[in-house]
């Protein structure tokens, strides 16, 4: 029997998730971890996020926040107030390309990472490497740029793109081919690594 | 993988590893030959153990292998395995088989076949330990013994478990002999009226004493001959060294590293000549035992840290060279490996002020571990909240090698499990495991494991009212037809009653089988070594010790919890299956049931992912457990204690047991350890471990969980993951966790071509062992394990 959809997931109450997130409260304070809310895109969720992020808040768990900062500067203060750390996607310092590959541009997103920074938020700023798209060496040294200009940035992780999504893509768009793309070879993060630790932070390749 | 190997110790250790086990009758023969003399008649049988050991002593073979510096063997040469015949004499047919199995072989010559059929079997059909034991148990016994409830440890193998403390580094055999000798003295023929039994054991102890003298100083004879012939003037210097150390200790306390070394190693062989005794023999904490030695051997410029490791991996080396002695039947069932569980004991504290007891050695020792990889000796390290970050992370690299070692105990709670045992503190921070999991006191507990309990074995029992599926027969008490349980309570008190039924059946038994031993086998040798025997003169056996708790170990909560889980919320809560439907499937083995099954196995809670309705049953299992077993007596003044672990019986019992409730079909293994029922846990590590804290550990003598990490998981930072994950379970008041570090594809490529993976080493319960060796049954339950893929 074909399957027209399958689901993926299930829908939780607030407290629901919260019983799941205490369970491991001995490994946040072993380890001085916590939680971290990522997506899809968490910040589509802000009721139930922020709601969650008070209760965490309550309960002194340190929360992360994954996003692509793609969001009204409104929610982003709000989430601000309520999270110890930012995980911001970084994927193309140029606004053109950003619109072309991503639908957007990235205006509102370097804002709200500025606007972040200015409030003080420790961030980690996590750039996909996807090659072709986005490490050629101009968009290498904007982004190193950028985020020395920032406050709070104590890591930059560059993620190697991994092939691995073809098949979840393939779910999603119905058996539709996405674009041939491989994996970054070690040479290249290494080399993107070394120049962005010119930069004066670390440089963590994967995380 | 080998690295940091010096020619001396790689050939050495490859010696060691290219070497089949095979079977020496010299032993036998020795034994045979004295047992045919008339002293049996005229002395009595603590003298008369004495003095077949210094026949033992005085004339089995010594063995230098080319090049080493620490000398020894039990058998004749490396992996020349003796037999045991007083203990358990093996049929022309067991030979046979020991030969030809799978499993464990032995190469048995025709040569051996022949001294044994002609020599052996002849005079000790009728007379051994085996014998008498399965002669003194009663039919109920012997009926649930054959229908798999439980093993009996003590049919082929004398109780050991001991592990020795500092004594040895700070004393010889002679000062031994002043203590035995003073001791007697002061012996009252008015007021004990067991003073002549007591003499008669002094007597033998100080016979024993002298026996392990002779036998040292045979071999410094060898030493000293064999370097008047050597021509290379380096390896000349070393065998004078060796004949200079083999004439000075045991007989004294060691002077040297070197001395400590062999001394300890010339004890080792002896409480392993003597008799077979389980989980051989260990020397404790060797990290604190040693540290003395190192720093006085540096400050005098005798030793160099590189000398000191080359002996270290010397002394591993000799471990290796010693299989467990053949085991047969149910006892090699239960215990199927050459692995024979002599344990090096790392970190911890100090016993004298609980201070953090890691230090240079400590670290040595995992480097020796890391490049041996070896899967003898075992070694574990103890990680109290005192011991540094660094040493444990340290101890988690060696462990993402993947073999299996170090395993990890918790030092904090073995102390807590140790006073709440009634010992004092100093003897508590004395502790660790002796072979497998369980904890004693070094040099001062006699802590006897009797044997396996099968938990899903009685659970079935409980769903059949006591008749076994198998065979028909009525195993258990009559505890009710399961088909009219209106309630789960029902269920349990059925189980309980059954589980009591059994622990009591065991318990009588243990109390004739500690008899047995202490009256007729009696090791005076290993008496010498623990305290309080001296001072009591009384036997290991007998009570010598100052601490003699007994086990019955535990095993499958996994399973029996699921079981039970899928029972509650099936047939009672949500009664969307009926008792007699589940039961009609079970006796079907699932065949036509296969629904039924998926949703046995995929809709029921499980134990294993921090899920309290699974988890609370588990809880509830062990302390019905603990209730009806902890603090019963024993005959040797000591009382019963708890310890869940396996070895490899989970496979034995699952072989016994028909399908259950969680949708385990028949002959599948049962879980293992505190280990969830393979493959059912898949909230990822984290909810394993807050499962398995749910028992209450403390009140245990021991407990053993497993996991399985896919290698990626640990590159990089994962080192310090790990380390947390240990630590968060030990917070939680965790006993012992272990690992393994191999993805599936790799086992299942081993299972396909050994002959490849000859070296592949992995985790099974307590020890590692060959992948190759374990046999195909245990290597199906390990690729079944659950493979963490995050953390």
């Amino acid at each position: 029997m074909a399957r027209a959809r399958e689901i993926i997931g299930r829908q939780m109450t607030v407290s629901e998730v919260m019983f799941e997130v205490e369970k491991d409260i001995i490994f946040y304070d072993q380890s001085g971890g916590g939680v971290t809310f990522s997506g899809g895109e968490p910040l589509m969720q802000q009721e139930f996020l922020l709601a969650l992020l008070n209760q965490c808040q309550a309960q002194q768990i340190h929360t992360a926040v994954d996003t692509s900062c793609y969001a009204e500067p409104k929610i982003v203060e709000m989430v601000s107030e309520r999270t110890d750390l930012f995980l911001c996607d970084l994927k193309h310092m140029d606004n053109g390309i950003h619109e072309r590959f991503t639908g957007v541009g990235n205006t509102l997103i370097l804002d709200n990472i500025r606007r972040l920074s200015e409030a003080g938020k420790e961030i980690v700023i996590r750039i996909p490497v996807i090659p072709g798209f986005n490490d050629e060496k101009a968009n290498i040294e904007a982004t190193g740029k950028f985020t020395a200009s920032l406050r709070g940035v104590g890591r930059v992780d560059i993620l190697p793109f991994n092939p691995g999504g073809k098949e979840k893509s393939a779910r999603l768009t119905g058996g539709v081919k996405p674009v041939q793309i491989e994996a970054p070879s070690e040479e290249k993060m290494s080399s993107i690594a070394k120049e962005l630790s010119k930069y004066g932070f670390e440089v963590k390749i994967g995380g | 993988m080998v690295k940091n190997m010096n020619e001396r110790v790689a050939k050495l250790r490859k010696q060691s590893v290219d070497t089949r086990p095979y079977i020496s009758a010299e032993r036998a023969e020795l034994m045979t030959e004295f047992y045919k003399s008339d002293i049996p008649q005229r002395e009595s049988v603590p003298v008369c153990r004495a003095l077949s050991f210094k026949h033992l002593m005085e004339n089995k073979t010594i063995c230098i292998n080319d090049g080493e510096l620490i000398v020894g063997e039990r058998g004749p040469a490396p992996k020349a395995t003796p037999t045991y015949p007083e203990l358990c004499c093996h049929t022309m047919e067991d030979l046979r088989i020991l030969n030809s199995r799978e499993r464990t072989p032995f190469v048995v010559t025709e040569e051996v076949r022949k001294i044994y059929s002609e020599k052996i079997i002849p005079f000790w059909t009728g007379k051994t330990m085996r014998e008498k034991l399965f002669g003194a148990m009663d039919q109920k016994w012997h009926q649930a013994f054959n229908a798999g409830v439980f093993t009996e440890f003590m049919e082929q193998r004398a109780p050991g478990h001991a592990i020795l403390d500092d004594k040895i580094y700070r004393k010889g055999m002679l000062d031994f002999k002043r203590d035995i000798a003073e001791n007697r003295k002061k012996l009252d023929y008015f007021n004990d009226l067991r003073a002549y039994e007591k003499d008669q054991e002094y007597q033998a102890m100080d016979i024993c004493a002298d026996a392990i003298i002779i036998f040292a100083q045979r071999y410094a004879a060898k030493a000293k001959e064999l370097s008047q012939q050597e021509s290379d003037p380096v390896r000349r210097s070393e065998l004078e060294q060796i004949a200079e150390v083999c004439s000075y200790v045991p007989a004294n306390a060691p002077r040297n590293f070197w001395e400590a070394l062999q001394s300890y190693w010339f004890v080792h062989l002896s409480v392993i000549t003597e008799l077979n005794t389980w989980d051989s023999f260990n020397p404790g904490r060797l990290d604190q035992h040693l540290l003395g030695f190192y720093k006085k051997g540096l400050e005098e410029r005798i030793l160099t840290p590189e000398q000191a490791k080359e002996l270290l991996q010397c002394f591993w080396i000799k471990f290796n060279n010693q299989p467990a002695p053949p085991k047969v039947g149910i006892t090699e069932e239960q215990s199927g490996t050459y692995v024979d569980f002599a344990l090096i004991n790392t970190g911890g504290l100090r016993a004298a002020d609980g201070s953090d007891a890691v230090n240079d050695i400590s670290y040595m020792i995992l480097d020796v571990v890391e490049e041996m990889r070896l899967p003898q000796p075992s070694s574990c390290i103890q990680i109290s909240k005192k011991n540094p970050d660094r040493f444990l992370k340290r101890a988690c690299e060696v462990i993402r090698t993947g073999f299996g070692q170090p395993s990890v105990f918790n030092t904090d709670v073995i102390i807590e499990e140790m006073l709440q045992d009634g010992k004092n503190i100093t003897d508590a921070r004395t502790g660790g495991p002796s072979g497998c999991v369980t904890v004693s006191s070094f040099g001062k507990e006699s802590c006897t494991l009797t044997g396996y309990i099968n938990w899903p074995k009685i659970f079935e029992l409980a769903c059949n009212n006591g008749i076994d599926p198998n065979t028909g027969e009525q195993v258990g008490p009559q505890t009710g037809d399961a088909r009219k349980f209106t309630s789960y309570q029902q269920l349990m008190d059925a189980y309980k009653e059954q589980l009591r039924y059994f622990i009591d059946l065991k318990i009588r038994s243990n109390n004739v089988i500690e008899r047995l031993y202490a009256n007729y086998m009696p090791a005076p040798f290993m008496s010498i070594l623990m305290d309080d025997c001296i001072a009591r003169g009384l036997d290991y056996h007998n009570g010598g010790a100052r601490y003699n708790p007994t086990y019955i170990q535990g095993v499958g909560i996994g399973t029996v919890t699921d079981a039970l889980a899928a029972v509650k919320s099936h047939v009672f809560e949500q009664q969307d299956i009926a008792m007699d439907e589940l039961l009609t499937a079970m006796r079907a083995d699932f065949e036509g049931h296969e629904r039924l099954r998926q949703r046995l196995l995929y809709h029921t809670p499980k134990y294993g992912n921090d899920d309290d309705y699974a988890d609370s049953i588990a809880e509830e299992i062990f302390n019905a457990y603990y209730d009806l077993l902890n603090g019963r007596v024993n005959t040797k003044g000591g009382k019963y204690r708890v310890n869940l672990l396996p070895t490899t019986v989970h496979i034995y019992f699952g072989s016994v047991v028909g399908a259950l409730p969680n949708g385990r079909k028949a002959d599948e293994p049962v879980s293992e350890g505190i280990s969830p029922t393979q493959g059912s846990d898949t909230k990822g590590p984290t909810a394993v471990i807050k499962s398995a804290a749910r028992i209450d550990h403390v009140r245990t003598g021991g407990t053993l969980l497993n996991m399985k990490f896919n290698p990626q998981v640990l590159a990089g930072d994962g080192v310090d993951k790990l380390a947390h994950l240990i630590r968060s379970y030990f917070k939680l008041d965790g006993h012992h966790i272990q690992f393994n570090v191999i993805d599936a594809e790799t086992l299942r490529k081993a299972q396909q071509n050994p002959k490849r993976h000859r070296d592949l080493i992995v985790r099974v319960a307590g020890y590692s062992d060959y992948f190759v060796d374990v046999g195909r049954d245990l290597q199906n339950e390990i690729i079944a394990r659950t493979e963490q893929q995050s953390l």
